[in-house]
C-alpha cells in the first residue's frame, strides 16, 4: 500500500510499526503469525502479546523519540 | 428490523407518534431549556432515533422519513442543544489557538490523560462481577453493534493521507473484508456467548440518556461534514483508549471463568488491532488532517474532548451505580 520497500516507524512513545511485506519469526525461525498485515511491535518490553503491542506503553509512560536518539553521551 | 422504543418524555412521544406514521406528518414539538443537554433520558432518546433512521431503521417506521425536512428541523433542534451543552463542558474550538501537527498525538494524549474518571475497565479485570460486566457489555452495546458505522460517514469529506488512515483503520474494523471478522460481528458473538441478546438495537429501553449520548456524539459528528475534524479526533482517542481497556476486559472475563476462545475474541483482537489503529488515528489520520487543514486542528481535539468528557461522566455514572448497589441501566418499561 505505500510502496515496494518495507517500512518500519518507531512511534514515539510507542511501538514500531510493520507496514509492507515482511515475514516475522522466531529465533528458531519459527513463523510467528501477525495475524494482520501492519502490526505493531513492542518497544518498551511491557507487552503482554510480546513482540505484539498491546497498550500497554501508556500504562507505563513509555518514553522514547520517534527519530534515531543517541544517549551514549559521546 | 429494531422495533421502536417506548417513549420517555414530550420530544420522544413526538418524534415516535409521528414516525409511525406516513412522512410528513407534523412534528413540532421542540426542547425546552432547562433539560440536562449531555444526559437529558428524553432528548437523548429523541436524538438517538432520529440518526437511527440513518442506521438501520426501525421496523415498521417509513423509510423516506430519514430525509423528511420536518423530522430534519426537530433534529437540528435537538442537535443544537446537544452541541451547545458539550461547548458548555469542553469549551469551543472556534476559541482555541491552531494546533502544531507534529505534536497531535502528543495533544491527544493530554486530553486521555487529563481526564479525571475511575476506571471502569480496571474495576471489571479486578472485581467487577459478572452482572457489572454484562451491564457494561449492554451499554456498550448502542455502539459496537455498529461499530465504525458512525466514523465512516466522514470518509468522503476527507482526502489524501488522512483519507487513507481512516480506511485503513475502518477495513480493519469491518473485518478486512471478511463478514465474520467484522468488528461488531465479533461484539455479537461476545454477547450471545454470555447469554445476552445479541440482536441490534435490542436493549435500547435499557439504555440511559448518558449511554446515547455517547453514540450520539459519535453520529453527530460523523453525519455533518461541518464537524469532521471532530469526528477524526473521536476516532483517534477512541483508537487511542481501546488496547488497555480491552485487554482488562479480556481479564475480567477470564477472571470470572469465561474463557470461550469466542467470547474473549472481541476484545483480544482489539487490544493488538488497535495498537496499531492508535498509531495510525494519532498521527497519520489526526495529525494529517491538521497538517492539510490547519483550520480543522482545534476541532480535531475538540472531538477528542468531547469523547472524554461524556466517557468520564459515564464512568461515573456506572462506578456510582455499582458502588451503591444498584443497577446502572434504566427498568424495563412498563409497556415490555
Amino acid at each position: 500500500m505505500s510502496g515496494p520497500r518495507t517500512r518500519i516507524t518507531p512511534h514515539r512513545d510507542g511501538p514500531l510499526l510493520v507496514r509492507g511485506d515482511f515475514e516475522l519469526t522466531d529465533q528458531d525461525g519459527n513463523v510467528i503469525d501477525p495475524g494482520r498485515e501492519v502490526v505493531a511491535l513492542c518497544r518498551c518490553g511491557k507487552s503482554r502479546i510480546r513482540p505484539f503491542c498491546d497498550g500497554s506503553h501508556q500504562v507505563v509512560r513509555f518514553r522514547a523519540p520517534s527519530g534515531a536518539e543517541d544517549r551514549t553521551g559521546g | 428490523m429494531p422495533i421502536l422504543p417506548a417513549a420517555r418524555g414530550r420530544l420522544s412521544r413526538a418524534l415516535l407518534d409521528a414516525i409511525s406514521e406516513a412522512p410528513g406528518a407534523a412534528l413540532e414539538a421542540r426542547p425546552s431549556g432547562g433539560a440536562d443537554p449531555l444526559g437529558d433520558e428524553d432528548l437523548h432518546l429523541a436524538l438517538y432515533c432520529c440518526y437511527e433512521l440513518h442506521y438501520r431503521g426501525f421496523d415498521a417506521v417509513d423509510e423516506r422519513w430519514e430525509w423528511d425536512p420536518g423530522l430534519l428541523a426537530f433534529r437540528a433542534a435537538l442537535e443544537a442543544v446537544f452541541e451547545d451543552g458539550l461547548r458548555a463542558a469542553v469549551g469551543s474550538w472556534e476559541d482555541a489557538p491552531l494546533v502544531d501537527h507534529t505534536r497531535m498525538d502528543l495533544l491527544l494524549r493530554e486530553i486521555g490523560e487529563a481526564v479525571a474518571a475511575p476506571s471502569v475497565s480496571a474495576h471489571i479485570a479486578r472485581d467487577g462481577t459478572r452482572e457489572q460486566l454484562e451491564e457494561l457489555l449492554v451499554h456498550r452495546s448502542a455502539f459496537q453493534l455498529k461499530e465504525a458505522d458512525a466514523h465512516t460517514w466522514a470518509i468522503p469529506r476527507l482526502v489524501g493521507g488522512p483519507k487513507g488512515a481512516m480506511v485503513e483503520i475502518q477495513a480493519d474494523e469491518y473485518g478486512g473484508g471478511r463478514p465474520e471478522r467484522i468488528h461488531a460481528k465479533l461484539f455479537a458473538d461476545t454477547l450471545a456467548g454470555l447469554g445476552l441478546d445479541a440482536t441490534y438495537g435490542a436493549y435500547l429501553d435499557r439504555l440511559p440518556g448518558l449511554t446515547l449520548a455517547t453514540v450520539n456524539l459519535a453520529s453527530m459528528c460523523g453525519l455533518h461534514r461541518r464537524l469532521r475534524g471532530a469526528i477524526v479526533g473521536h476516532l483517534a482517542l477512541y483508537e487511542m483508549q481501546s488496547s488497555v481497556p480491552s485487554r482488562r476486559y479480556a481479564e475480567g472475563l477470564r477472571r470470572l471463568g469465561v474463557d470461550d476462545p469466542g467470547v474473549v475474541e472481541f476484545f483480544s483482537e482489539h487490544v493488538a488491532a488497535d495498537a496499531v489503529h492508535e498509531a495510525i488515528a494519532a498521527v497519520d489520520m489526526a495529525g494529517g488532517l491538521a497538517r492539510d487543514e490547519p483550520a480543522l486542528g482545534p476541532q480535531v481535539l475538540w472531538g477528542a474532548r468531547a469523547l472524554a468528557h461524556l466517557d468520564a461522566r459515564q464512568a461515573h455514572e456506572l462506578m456510582d451505580a455499582w458502588a451503591q448497589g444498584r443497577s446502572s441501566l434504566l427498568r424495563v418499561p412498563v409497556a415490555l
